[in-house]
């Protein structure tokens, strides 16, 4: 049985295919402003890339869920990240997701969402918010987690808006701060706003790091710092999403 | 997907016009808190004007933002209640979607619900200068004292006072005692209607409740409430009878806390039936069920104690427990917790009650009036992931 999982976030939509429950493609594209050819797109692509033309089902999750019309069924990311994660980590107990957009905490028992919890009216600790300081610094997005690396000390961000904590990096670049401590300051701000957030939920290990952001090795650190606990990272923290999502159309 | 609809609906549709024609012809009326004891209006014959209504009127038919809009214009924030804000902008626009409430003749605010009303009705107020009656009654944060009810109880005198004076008309003891009958049974009838969705598959959802709720809330004191919640239990009873529930498959049972999403009440009940999901009860309608004593030989104590030991003037200890009463009584398998911008007595101290209670729950942000803060992708996903939580 071949069955797909498509993700598709705000930032970007992921799609993976599992053959007898084995991932054997997957493909992460930027979201265009049209969320159903974005979801034709990287279906498409990852068809090719497997060499079949049609699979036995589709479940589609993430923000634009509800735009894939080719798919059988939705389920929301709380619960694809969740069974995606135990996927790659059978002894997870804790899923933190920093998404495009939003970011979430998910608390796991006997293999199923017990509780969770979001961010809500504010991006603030969220991909977005390392987007935004990436830009004001002009530097990559990419390049932000081997910069905070090189830190001599974190300069305290202290504005918890992204729009505020962004005039506050222009000021500290313009008093002479090093570019290094105020990425790895980005770094802390964020990790400390997901913590309050994870907090709310509990936190036991082990604790899972997903979404595009866990690529980053300075926010799985400074995350780590904040909880006091041991992180772990899938092998492909983006699709984790697209797995879950997989694994309930084999379901 | 079409939504079961009440009978019931259509005749509150009628007494609530019907309400809101009187207060054009109304020769004496009072602007009044939701929260307030109305008894003394109605017993003199006065007209009460629900601000709070009229607010809640305006967000069903979706004209929250552009009222709003002539409130914010004069520099009141939009951190303000939704409520207030659209009432003085309603004010201010010198129209609404029931053509403006009538001049008041005096205003009658009770802090039983929240402190806001202090400010709101100072400002209308100012701006009508008319008098202003303040019922202040003292936050219970563990026990009614009997000296929080002697405070209360000496006002509601002064407050009757008040009314002889501005209205030059006299209170009848025997008049006042009848209309609070007629409230208590009023009270009773509209408690049983809630009580009915005790059944399962329940017969009703906190939507037909919303709905349905205006009658208790303006009219209690007359005869309106007694008869339309006989008649709209009658309707219940033979949903029951005939074992029909309000959601086809009812599956989950659920239950709101807070003031209902008004311009997206449809969009809710829509969205939870398509999903075999029954808010069978909510904290918001089941604030107006209770007397806790009708002691006739002091009628004002039995007020002063009612008024004060509102479910939005208690400690969270005891709003926990009036909870968990709601989720054992109605057998709720989960808890849809509206943080709502506007109402901050009601949503402060949510996610302490999420530790407190004893079923899961998912919070969601909305505000009961003002669309511009609804984010429905966001309400979506969370509502989706509490539901496949659940299931």
């Amino acid at each position: 049985m071949i069955v797909a999982g498509i993700d598709v976030g705000s930032l970007t939509a992921k799609c993976v295919l599992l053959k007898d429950g084995e991932i054997v493609a997957y493909k992460v594209i930027k979201v265009s402003p049209n969320l159903e050819e974005t979801a034709e797109k990287v279906f498409g692509e990852v068809l090719r890339e497997a060499g079949i033309d049609k699979v036995d089902k589709i479940v589609a999750t993430g923000y634009g869920r509800n735009k894939v019309s080719f798919a059988e069924r939705t389920v929301t990311e709380i619960s694809c990240h969740a069974k995606g994660a135990l996927f790659f980590i059978p002894t997870a107990r804790t899923v933190i997701d920093i998404g495009g957009q939003d970011s979430k905490v998910i608390s796991i028992e006997n293999g199923k969402v017990a509780e969770f919890v979001m961010n809500d009216k504010c991006a603030a600790g969220t991909g977005r918010f390392l987007e935004v300081m990436a830009s004001a610094l002009h530097l990559k997005i990419e390049e932000l987690g081997d910069i905070a690396e090189r830190a001599e000390g974190a300069t305290k961000i202290s504005s918890t808006c992204t729009v505020f904590a962004e005039s506050e990096v222009i000021s500290h670049l313009a008093s002479g701060e090093r570019v290094e401590d105020i990425v790895a300051g980005i770094h802390e701000a964020i990790a400390s706003r997901i913590a309050a957030m994870a907090r709310r939920v509990k936190v036991k290990p082990d604790v899972v790091l997903t979404g595009g952001v866990a690529k980053n090795k300075a926010m799985k650190r400074a995350l780590e710092r904040e909880l006091g606990m041991e992180i772990k990272i899938p092998a492909e923290p983006q699709i984790v999403g697209a797995v879950g999502a997989a694994l309930f159309a084999m379901s | 997907m079409t939504l079961k609809k009440l009978k019931a609906t259509d005749r509150m549709k009628q007494i609530m016009g019907g309400y809101y024609m009187m207060g054009k012809q109304a020769e004496v009326n009072g602007w009044i808190t939701s929260g307030a004891p109305v008894e003394l209006l109605y017993a003199m014959d006065i007209y009460p004007v629900y601000p709070e209504n009229h607010g809640a009127l305006i967000g069903a038919a979706k004209q929250g933002p552009h009222f709003s809009d002539f409130a914010e214009k004069r520099e009141f924030s939009r951190d303000l209640c939704s409520y207030a804000r659209c009432d003085i902008g309603c004010v201010f626009a010198g129209t609404s979607p029931v053509g403006g409430l009538p001049k008041p003749t005096f205003l009658f605010a009770c802090n039983n619900i929240c402190n806001t009303v202090i400010k709101w009705y100072q400002v209308l107020s100012r701006i009508f200068n008319v008098p202003l009656f303040i019922l202040d009654t003292p936050f219970i944060r563990k026990d009614l004292k009997e000296s929080y009810i002697q405070y209360v109880h000496d006002q509601l005198y002064e407050f009757v006072d008040f009314l002889e004076k501005t209205t030059g008309r006299e209170l009848s003891d025997s008049k006042l005692k009848e209309t609070l009958i007629k409230s208590v049974q009023g009270v009773n009838g509209y408690s049983e209607v809630l009580k009915m969705a005790k059944n399962k598959p329940s017969p009703l959802t906190c939507f037909d409740a919303f709905l349905n709720m205006a009658p208790i809330v303006c009219l209690r004191g007359t005869d309106y409430p007694i008869e339309f919640y006989a008649e709209m239990k009658k309707e219940l009873v033979e949903r029951v009878e005939r074992g029909e529930g309000a959601v086809e498959n009812e599956e989950v049972r659920l239950l709101w806390d807070n003031i209902p999403v008004w311009y997206r009440l449809r969009w809710f009940a829509e969205f939870f039936a398509d999903r075999n999901a029954c808010l069978v009860a909510d904290t918001y309608t089941n604030a107006w069920t209770g007397f806790i004593s009708m002691d006739k030989s002091d009628v004002f104590w039995s007020m002063a104690e009612t008024y004060t030991f509102s479910y939005l003037n208690i400690g969270i200890e005891h709003t926990a427990e009036a909870i968990n009463r709601l989720i054992d009584y109605y057998d709720v398998d989960g808890v849809v917790i509206h943080s709502n911008r506007s109402c901050k007595p009601y949503s402060f101290g949510q996610y302490e009650l999420q530790k407190m209670i004893d079923v899961p729950s998912v919070v969601i942000e909305a505000d009961m009036v003002d669309s511009r803060v609804f984010s429905e992708a966001q309400v979506e996903t969370r509502l989706e992931a509490f539901l496949e939580m659940l299931k």
